[in-house]
C-alpha cells in the first residue's frame, strides 16, 4: 500500500498549494471588498475559493476543514445575493476563518491531521454573522474593544512583524485577522512580560505605518514572546531570530521557530486560551514543523500558461537564430566566433529543453483518475480488471496532456466495457477470471507512444465488417477486399459500433472516430490492433510538443516547403532508368507500386499550380522524389524536385490573406533565414483527391448504388487479353505485380514463380493462346501478373496488360454460359467477358492443395 | 486651427500614393521573398522580417497596374501591426508630407474605379496628386478583385 499513500501524499500535496495559493488571494480579495462592498466581481471569486477549499476537503475526509469553509461560503452566500452587506465584523470574521483554513493546513501539512484546536466559537461567530445586520454591528463592536487594549503593546508585539516589512502586505493582512477575535483578558496578559525585544524598537516603528490592521497582531506576537520566554534563549535572542526568520511562512508565526516544536506547543497555552481562540497557537505548531523542511509554495510556483507561451515562441525564435549562426560560422570552423556559436549552441539546446519542460507534465496527472474509472466501470458491468500502469513519469507538453485527457478516457471506457469479457466468458476461455488492463506509456523517436492494452475478446474482424456494411459504410465487395489492418481501421469511422447492446458506458456509436480526431489534431496517430480471443493493443503516438516540430523539407520549381514529420511515412526514389514506367496510370490517377500496394501519387508541382519543370534533362532520364505521408487514414505519395533535408521548426500562423489556402498549414522561418511555408498533408490529399470530399462524394455515391442493384454492379477490373477485352472481379485480385520472365521456373506441370517467399503457379488467362510463350531473347521482359488468393495459396493470373478499374452494370448471359465466364458487361462502350477466376483457376489446378511450399525441394524441367 | 497630417508617400507606376504615417511600421528596402503558390497573384511572397512573418502584397496588382521590370526591385512599406503582418510593395520612397487633413478632397468621380475603392482621399499638391490608401481595405483582398 506504499505507492497509493505515496499517491495520497501527493494529492494532499496538491491540494495544500491550490488552497495556500486560494488562501492567499482571499486575503487581499477581502480587504479589496471591505473597501469596496459592492464589487461582485471580487465576492464571486472569493466564495468560489472557499467552494473550492469546501470540495476538496470534503474529498480527502478533512471534515473540519470542510465545515470552517462552509460556514464562510453560507455567509458569503448571503453577501453575495444582497440580503447583508459587507462590514468591519464579517471582514473580520472572514479573514479570521482565512487564518484558521491556513492554521488547519499547516497541521495537515506537517502531520496529515487536522490538529485538534477548537474552531466551535469561530464556527458560531460566522453563523452569528448571517443573522440581520445589527447583529453583525453588535459583533464588530466588541471586538473593537480588544483591538484598542491591544495598541498599547504594539512595539514588542510587532518584532515578528516589523521583520516581515519587505512588501508582503497580505501577511500583515492576514495577521489583521487575529486581532478582533482574541479576547481582552489574555492579550492585556502578557503585557507585563518584559518587552522582549528592545532592538527591534525601530523597525516597529517603522512597521506601525502599517496601521490598524498590524496593532491587531498584537495578541499573537505575545504568544510568540512568552513562548520565547519560555524557552531556554534570551529574550533578545529569540526576538533578532524571530526577525531573521521572518520569510517564507508569513503567517506571523515566525517567534515560534525559536523554540523546539515540542516546547512551543505548551508554551503559549497557559497565557493565552486566547491564542487557542485566534488561531496563533496554531498557527505556530505547523510553522515550527515548517521550518525544518520546505513549505510547500517554496518548491512550486504557478505560472500563467501564456507567459510560458510568449517564453516558449522566444525561445523557439533562440533556436532559430543559433541555426542561422550555425550556418554562418559553419564555413570557417578555427574562428572565435565559431567556438561561441558552438557555446551558443548548446546553451540554447539547454534552454529550449528546460522551457520545454516547465510545460511538462508526467501522464501520471491524466492516469490517475483510471483506476477509479476502471473499478467503478467493472462494478457495473460484472466484470473484473486490474489495470496495471507502466511509465507513468513519461512527461507531456500540459496543452497535448489536456488534448488527450478525454480520447483516453474513452478508450479505457471502451477496453472495459467492449473488450473485456464477463467473468463466466473468461473463465469458459481459460483465461484468468480477472481481466488486465495495461496502460504503458514511453518515449521513441522525438515521440510519446502510449499503448492501451487487454486481454479481453479482441475484435472480431468479420463482425466488424458486417457492421460497417449493414451500416452503408462500405459496400460488400469493399469488405471482402479488406485487409485485416484496413478491417480494424473502420471502427475509427463516425457511426460505427459493434457492441451489440447499447450501454450507458459505449456503444452509441460515437467514440472511436472522435478519439481519432482529437489524437489527430495534435497530430498524433492512432493505431490498432487486435487478436482474437487474445486480446486488443490501441497504441497512440504523439508528439512531444506543438511548438518546435521536425520537419522535412522539400522543394518544388525552386521553392521550398515544410512537412512535419509525424505525416511523413518514408521517401522513395526512383532513378532515372527506372523512372519512366515505375509511375502507371489507374483510371486516370497516377500510381506507383510500393511492395505491391498500389500508392496514389500527388504531384506537388501540379497541385500548386507551379509551370511544368523545362530542364534539359529528358524526362525519360530524371529521377522521381516521393515523400509517402500519411493523411488520415491513407497514404499517398507527394511527388516533389527534390527532398533537401530535415530542421527543427516553429509553426508561425499565415496571415488573414492566405490563411484559407488549405494546403499549407503555417510558415516558418528556415535557419538560413528564409521564409517557407508549411504543407498541410491532409489539405493536399484532398486537393489531390486523394482524399476527402471527392473520396467521400464516390463513396456515397457508390453505396447508393449498391443498395440499388447491388447484385448487378461490380468493380472490375480490365485487362487486355490479346485483342479482347476481359474483366476480372476486384474482389478476386489480391494484388498487381509484375513479374520479370527469368525469374519463372517450372515445377511439373506447372511454371511457377517464388513469390514472398512461397511458389506461386501461374496460368494464362489468354486460353486461346494455349501453351504459354516466353521470350527467351529478353530475360529483363516483364509479365503482368493479376495475385489471385485461393484459400492459402496464391496464383497468379498472366495477362497482357492491365487496363483500368472501373465500376460497371454486369450482365448475366445465362443461356449463353460459356465456360470461364461468368457473363459480360459494357465498359467503355466495348463488350468485356467476365472472367470465371476461381472457376479457371479450378481447372487449371485441380491439385492445388498438392502444389509444394518453399522449403520442399523443387526440380526443374 | 490647422490640423495638419503626416503622409508617407510612395510611387507606383508613376501614381503617387500615401499613407499617414500612423499606419506605417517601417521602410525597408526589397527582401528575397518566399512565393505562395495558389495565393491569389496580388500577394508576392512572404517576408522573413526579424523573425515575424510578413506577407507582402504588390500593390501594382492590387491597383490592377502593369507589372514592373523583372529588373526593378520594389520597395517594402510594411503596416503597423494592427494590420496583421503585411507589407506593401511600392516602386519607390517619396517624402513624408506635412499636410493640412482638411485639404483631404473626395477622391475625383472620375478615377479609375480600379482605384476608387481603396482610396480614402486625395490631396492637391504642386502639379500632381497625391492619392491617399484606405489602408484596411487595400490590404482586404476579398474586395474588389482589382486585377
Amino acid at each position: 500500500m506504499l505507492e497509493s499513500d505515496e499517491e495520497q501524499n501527493e494529492l494532499i500535496q496538491e491540494f495544500l498549494v491550490e488552497c495556500y495559493e486560494g488562501l492567499d488571494k482571499l486575503d487581499q480579495d477581502l480587504l479589496t471588498l471591505e473597501e469596496d462592498p459592492g464589487n461582485v466581481e471580487i465576492l464571486s471569486g472569493i466564495f468560489r475559493t472557499f467552494h473550492t477549499i469546501k470540495g476538496t476537503a470534503g474529498f480527502l475526509a478533512y471534515h473540519k476543514l470542510e465545515s470552517v469553509a462552509h460556514a464562510a461560503e453560507n455567509l458569503l452566500s448571503k453577501l453575495r445575493d444582497g440580503e447583508l452587506s459587507m462590514n468591519t465584523g464579517r471582514a473580520d470574521a472572514l479573514l479570521k476563518t482565512v487564518d484558521t483554513l491556513r492554521a488547519i493546513l499547516g497541521s495537515i501539512e506537517s502531520h496529515r491531521l487536522e490538529g485538534d484546536e477548537d474552531c466551535t466559537e469561530l464556527l458560531d461567530n460566522l453563523k452569528r454573522l448571517q443573522q440581520a445586520d445589527q447583529d453583525g454591528f453588535l459583533s464588530s463592536g466588541t471586538t473593537a474593544a480588544p483591538t484598542a487594549e491591544a495598541r498599547p503593546i504594539a512595539p514588542a508585539g510587532q518584532a515578528p512583524e516589523a521583520a516581515m516589512v519587505d512588501g508582503s502586505v497580505e501577511a500583515v493582512e492576514t495577521a489583521g485577522g487575529f486581532g478582533p477575535i482574541g479576547d481582552e483578558p489574555v492579550a492585556i496578559g502578557p503585557l507585563d512580560a518584559p518587552a522582549p525585544c528592545p532592538a527591534d524598537a525601530p523597525l516597529a516603528d517603522s512597521a506601525e505605518a502599517e496601521a490598524a490592521p498590524t496593532l491587531a497582531q498584537a495578541p499573537e506576537a505575545i504568544a510568540a514572546a512568552a513562548a520565547a520566554r519560555r524557552s531556554s534563549l534570551p529574550p533578545s535572542v529569540a526576538a533578532a531570530r524571530a526577525q531573521t526568520a521572518a520569510v517564507p511562512p508569513p503567517d506571523a508565526t515566525p517567534a515560534a521557530q525559536t523554540a523546539p516544536p515540542t516546547q512551543t506547543a505548551p508554551a503559549p497555552i497557559p497565557a493565552a486560551s486566547a491564542a487557542e481562540a485566534t488561531g496563533g497557537a496554531n498557527a505556530a505548531t505547523p510553522a515550527a514543523a515548517r521550518a525544518n523542511k520546505p513549505n510547500a509554495v517554496d518548491t512550486s510556483i504557478r505560472v500563467d500558461v501564456h507567459l510560458l507561451d510568449s517564453i516558449m515562441n522566444l525561445v523557439g525564435e533562440l533556436v532559430l537564430t543559433r541555426n542561422q549562426i550555425m550556418q554562418h560560422t559553419a564555413s570557417d570552423p578555427t574562428s572565435a566566433l565559431s567556438t561561441t556559436s558552438q557555446r551558443l549552441n548548446l546553451i540554447t539546446s539547454d534552454l529550449q529543453e528546460g522551457v520545454m519542460k516547465t510545460r511538462m507534465q508526467p501522464i501520471r496527472n491524466v492516469w490517475n483518475k483510471f483506476p477509479r474509472v476502471v473499478r467503478d466501470l467493472t462494478a457495473s458491468c460484472g466484470k473484473r480488471a486490474t489495470l496495471v500502469m507502466e511509465g507513468e513519469d513519461t512527461e507531456l507538453d500540459r496543452t497535448i496532456l489536456e488534448a488527450i485527457k478525454d480520447p483516453l478516457t474513452h478508450m479505457v471506457r471502451n477496453s472495459v466495457d467492449h473488450g473485456l469479457e464477463s467473468v463466466e466468458d473468461r473463465v469458459a476461455a481459460g483465461k484468468p477470471a480477472e481481466g488486465t488492463l495495461k496502460l504503458r506509456a514511453y518515449h521513441e523517436g522525438g515521440q510519446v507512444n502510449l499503448e492501451l492494452t487487454d486481454d479481453g475478446r479482441g475484435i472480431d474482424i468479420d463482425r466488424v465488417k458486417e457492421k460497417a456494411i449493414e451500416r452503408g459504410l462500405l459496400t460488400r465487395e469493399k469488405a471482402a477486399r479488406l485487409g485485416e489492418r484496413e478491417a480494424l481501421q473502420l471502427i475509427f469511422l463516425p457511426g460505427f459500433s459493434t457492441a451489440e447492446k447499447v450501454t450507458n458506458v459505449s456503444g452509441r456509436g460515437v467514440g472511436m472516430d472522435v478519439v481519432r480526431t482529437n489524437i489527430e489534431k495534435i497530430g498524433g496517430q492512432v493505431d490498432i490492433q487486435s487478436v482474437r480471443g487474445a486480446g486488443t493493443t490501441l497504441r497512440i503516438k504523439i508528439p512531444l510538443t506543438l511548438a518546435i516540430i521536425p520537419a522535412l523539407l522539400v522543394s518544388v520549381d525552386g521553392c521550398r516547403f515544410a512537412i512535419p514529420q509525424v505525416n511523413l511515412i518514408e521517401l522513395v526514389r526512383i532513378e532515372g532508368s527506372r523512372a519512366a514506367d515505375a509511375i502507371e496510370d489507374v483510371h486516370g490517377a497516377p500510381v506507383y507500386r510500393l511492395r505491391g500496394n498500389l500508392l496514389p501519387l500527388v504531384d506537388l508541382r501540379s497541385e500548386l499550380e507551379l509551370p511544368q519543370r523545362l530542364d534539359a534533362e529528358g524526362v525519360e532520364e530524371r529521377s522521381i522524389n516521393i515523400v509517402v505521408l500519411q493523411a488520415e487514414d491513407r497514404q499517398y505519395g507527394l511527388v516533389v524536385d527534390a527532398v533537401n533535408d530535415t530542421e527543427e521548426i516553429v509553426v508561425k500562423p499565415l496571415s488573414q490573406q492566405i490563411r484559407d489556402i488549405p494546403v499549407y498549414a503555417g510558415a516558418t522561418i528556415l535557419g538560413d533565414g528564409r521564409v517557407a511555408l508549411i504543407l498541410d498533408a491532409i489539405g493536399i490529399a484532398k486537393r489531390g483527391r486523394v482524399l476527402g470530399e471527392h473520396a467521400a462524394t464516390r463513396a456515397v455515391a457508390e453505396s447508393e448504388s449498391t443498395v440499388a442493384r447491388r447484385s448487378d454492379v461490380e468493380t472490375l477490373l480490365l485487362l487486355d487479353l490479346d485483342d479482347k477485352r476481359a474483366a476480372i472481379p476486384l474482389s478476386s485480385v489480391s494484388r498487381l505485380e509484375e513479374i520479370r520472365v527469368d525469374r519463372i521456373e517450372a515445377s511439373g506441370d506447372f511454371l511457377v514463380t517464388q513469390y514472398r517467399d512461397r511458389i506461386m503457379p501461374l496460368i494464362w488467362l489468354d486460353a486461346t493462346r494455349g501453351h504459354p510463350r516466353l521470350d527467351e531473347d529478353d530475360p529483363e521482359a516483364r509479365l503482368q501478373v493479376v495475385v489471385h488468393v485461393a484459400g492459402e495459396q496464391c496464383v497468379g493470373l498472366v495477362v497482357d496488360r492491365i487496363h483500368d478499374i472501373v465500376d460497371a452494370q454486369v450482365l448475366v448471359e445465362r443461356q449463353t454460359k460459356r465456360r470461364d465466364t461468368l457473363g459480360s458487361a459494357v465498359v467503355q462502350g466495348r463488350v468485356t467477358d467476365l472472367l470465371d477466376v476461381s472457376g479457371i483457376v479450378g481447372r487449371a489446378l485441380p491439385g492445388l492443395a498438392e502444389i509444394p511450399r518453399r522449403g520442399t525441394e523443387v526440380h526443374a524441367s | 486651427m490647422k490640423h495638419t497630417t503626416q503622409i508617407c508617400t510612395f510611387g507606383v507606376c508613376g501614381h503617387l500614393f500615401g499613407l499617414e504615417v500612423e499606419h506605417v511600421q517601417e521602410v525597408i528596402r526589397f527582401h528575397e521573398m518566399a512565393r505562395v503558390p495558389l495565393a491569389c497573384d496580388q500577394i508576392e511572397g512572404l517576408i522573413n522580417l526579424r523573425g515575424q512573418i510578413v506577407t507582402a502584397i504588390d500593390l501594382r496588382r492590387r491597383f490592377g497596374l502593369p507589372p514592373r521590370d523583372p529588373g526593378d526591385l520594389p520597395m517594402n512599406v510594411v503596416l503597423t501591426p494592427h494590420h496583421g503582418s503585411v507589407s506593401l510593395l511600392v516602386d519607390d520612397i517619396g517624402d513624408v508630407l506635412e499636410l493640412d487633413a482638411q485639404q483631404l478632397e473626395r477622391p475625383p468621380a472620375t478615377l479609375d474605379p480600379a482605384f476608387q475603392d481603396l482610396i480614402r482621399g486625395v490631396y492637391k499638391l504642386d502639379g500632381r496628386l497625391l492619392l491617399v490608401l484606405d489602408s484596411m481595405r487595400t490590404i482586404d483582398l476579398s474586395l474588389s478583385d482589382a486585377a
